[in-house]
């Protein structure tokens, strides 16, 4: 663990408490610098579980990147599939075959290259949402905090009653709600949108806040003043000016938001409403296999679940330590 | 203080009315009302008398109306899926629910604030950081994966416990209880476990963090210096000074214990509201989503206003200075 005497990683409690933080973390001009600085990669260094996490955080992403080239099988490759081979365990146990290391699913399915493959979409989900979130987010914070007044009044008002209710319960609304206004789409084409805007709309109240917050600093201070003097337009400003000397915290707020987005949608997809099967990422894998459980094929939930518990907590300990690492108060 | 109340009144209230209107939107404009309680067979003219009667051609403030006052008096509406009255189902469906989220809430706090205290009073110790690893498993696990590992464990290898369902349970006329037969308290085991997990984790972090604060501060010192006993000051002046946050926390926190318990539901069948709630997402029942939703929201509005007076109960420094939190 990155234990600093306040590690207190992942509450959600610790929301404002870790915005304030952030903020007072990035020094808006050092951020790049300090990035790419010594102090950094000298930590990074010195903290060996988080060189681990990284190091099994990109051979994830790789794998999943490049699962076409990397996985054995194509799972999606219908005329490969053969029903006779569905069911077989895992290449160490009776049974097994070694065509199929991890085993198949009840299709035939070679589960490795599934997992690999449901990765990549669980991995595209999550990227997307968080960067819907983050896009939303930070251009509602911004015109919260430059324009103020009663548009920021709705927008945080907004924010705090969205606060209230849990994401996961947000997302299930839109979700269903999206699907009831267009009947027509199939699963298989909207599922992804679907997935990454009730995800984004249920977390951009965090980047929203953080930004407000540091927007509300700048916009008092001189350069702002003299660009407003010198005539520039209110968007110009924000864009140009105020923009990028108040996105800094949101960095280490988009990779704990990744591990949370991807347990989301795992979480979607697991309760039915996720990625259709057809296609299936981790979590539409693991609902599959529940079913097999108790008939003893206990391989088609157990790996897709081991998958994404390896990738959640290793994204999530690389946010800790990022968060720890541009936080001076805690050196 | 009677002004904070009423501050927070307010707020409740306008809250109430969003959430009730995004509903009543969603009750309104998602899908045809009409087309889902009639049959293939029904003629125009008997859809356009059926939506003269229902009200739906009346100016769209005055639906919003009927359908707060109906939803006041507990009319949801008719399931398009069960084409039973959702006030029904739910009722039926809300003990199951409460007993797992009372239940779960029980186990957080009592193995939660133990662990918490002695993590905080032990730092470092071999147990210490057990307890801790599991605390980041618990956080960084997801919840259904948490309930699929328990079931495989002693459901499916040890056969200890059911997965499945509330087991047997007893019929108090207006209430259904899994506590007085041994079958459902065995079957509310794992999914008060499951459930809870993440509540623990988070409450032991939240006293560990707290307690740490807490001693190193000086009344503690002097505490120490009186020479009074180490139980006396860990557990009768630290431990009662974290409970202030751990009350908040824990009651904000009931939020979450519901949406998990959406999810929780799920991998135990456990035949709660938040199965109810999954099945109407998957056949699109809006009638049951928004009724559920305005359930939720204000059950959210009850905790933390309930939250907001107990803070102010147990810390008296809100009360003297009279700031809103």
């Amino acid at each position: 663990m990155s234990a600093g005497p306040n590690d207190d990683p992942d509450l959600p409690v610790d929301n404002a408490a870790r915005e304030s933080r952030a903020m007072m973390t990035v020094r808006p001009r050092g951020f790049v610098t300090r990035a790419l600085g010594s102090d950094l990669v000298f930590a990074f260094l010195r903290s060996r579980l988080t060189v681990v996490a990284a190091i099994v955080t990109l051979t994830i992403f790789l794998a999943a990147a490049f699962a076409p080239w990397v996985a054995p099988h194509d799972p999606f490759d219908l005329a490969s599939l053969s029903l006779l081979d569905s069911l077989t365990p895992p290449a160490w146990e009776n049974g097994g075959s070694a065509s199929y290391i991890l085993g198949t699913d009840d299709q035939g399915r070679d589960l490795l290259s599934a997992i690999l493959y449901g990765t990549r979409i669980s991995l595209a989900v999550g990227f997307a949402s968080v960067a819907f979130a983050a896009v939303l987010g930070i251009t509602l914070g911004l015109i919260a905090g430059y324009v103020g007044g009663a548009v920021d009044s709705v927008i945080m008002r907004i924010a705090d009653v969205q606060l209230t209710f849990p994401a996961i319960l947000i997302a299930l609304l839109i979700d269903g709600t999206t699907r009831g206004l267009f009947p027509g789409l199939t699963r298989e084409e909207s599922a992804f949108y679907v997935l990454t805007i009730s995800l984004g709309l249920s977390f951009w109240v965090q980047y929203a806040r953080t930004v407000r917050g540091s927007t509300l600093v700048e916009a008092n201070k001189e350069y702002v003043l003299a660009a407003k003097l010198i005539g520039l337009p209110s968007w110009l400003i924000m864009l140009r000016h105020v923009l990028p000397n108040v996105v800094g915290p949101v960095l280490v707020i988009a990779t704990i938001n990744l591990a949370l987005a991807i347990i989301t949608e795992a979480t979607l997809s697991f309760l039915g409403v996720g990625v259709p099967p057809t296609q299936p990422s981790l979590g539409t894998l693991i609902r599959i296999g529940q079913d097999y459980l108790f008939s003893g094929e206990w391989w088609i939930t157990m790996f897709p679940g081991a998958m994404l518990a390896i990738l959640v907590l290793s994204v999530n300990l690389l946010g800790d330590w990022l968060r720890d690492a541009l936080n001076p108060r805690l050196r | 203080m009677l002004a904070f109340i009423i501050r927070r009144l307010i707020q409740a209230v306008i809250v109430m009315v969003v959430v009730s209107l995004i509903a009543f939107l969603m009750f309104r404009f998602v899908g045809d009302p009409i087309n889902q309680m009639v049959g293939i067979e029904t003629s125009v003219e008997q859809r356009e008398a059926l939506r003269e009667r229902l009200g739906l051609n009346d100016p769209l403030i005055l639906q919003f109306w009927y359908f707060i006052s109906s939803a006041a008096q507990g009319d949801f509406g008719v399931s398009y899926q069960f084409r039973q009255p959702v006030a029904d189902l739910l009722a039926a469906r809300m003990p199951a629910t409460l007993e797992l989220s009372f239940v779960s809430a029980l186990f957080a706090l009592l193995v939660g604030i133990p662990m918490g205290v002695y993590t905080g009073l032990n730092r470092g110790t071999a147990l210490s950081n057990i307890f801790l690893s599991v605390s980041l498993i618990g956080i960084s696990l997801p919840v259904f994966l948490i309930g699929i590992l328990l079931i495989f464990v002693f459901a499916v290898n040890l056969q200890w416990l059911p997965s499945f369902g509330r087991g047997q349970v007893v019929d108090l006329g207006w209430w259904t209880t899994g506590f007085l037969t041994a079958s459902g308290l065995k079957a509310l085991i794992l999914p008060a476990i499951t459930l809870g997990l993440f509540q623990m984790t988070l409450i032991m972090r939240l006293v560990r963090s707290e307690m740490m604060e807490v001693l190193r501060t000086d009344y503690i010192r002097f505490a120490r210096a009186r020479g009074l006993s180490a139980r006396a000051v860990n557990f009768g002046h630290a431990l009662k000074n974290t409970l202030v946050p751990v009350i908040t926390i824990t009651g904000l926190q009931l939020g979450s214990v519901i949406a998990f318990a959406i999810i929780t539901e799920t991998v135990f069948q456990w035949p709660g509201m938040g199965l109810l709630f999954i099945q109407a997402v998957q056949n699109v029942d809006i009638p049951i989503m928004a009724a559920y939703l305005m359930l939720i929201a204000f059950l959210f509005v009850i905790i933390n206003l309930l939250v907001d007076l107990l803070y102010v109960a147990v810390d008296p420094r809100i009360r003297l200075t009279g700031r809103s939190a």
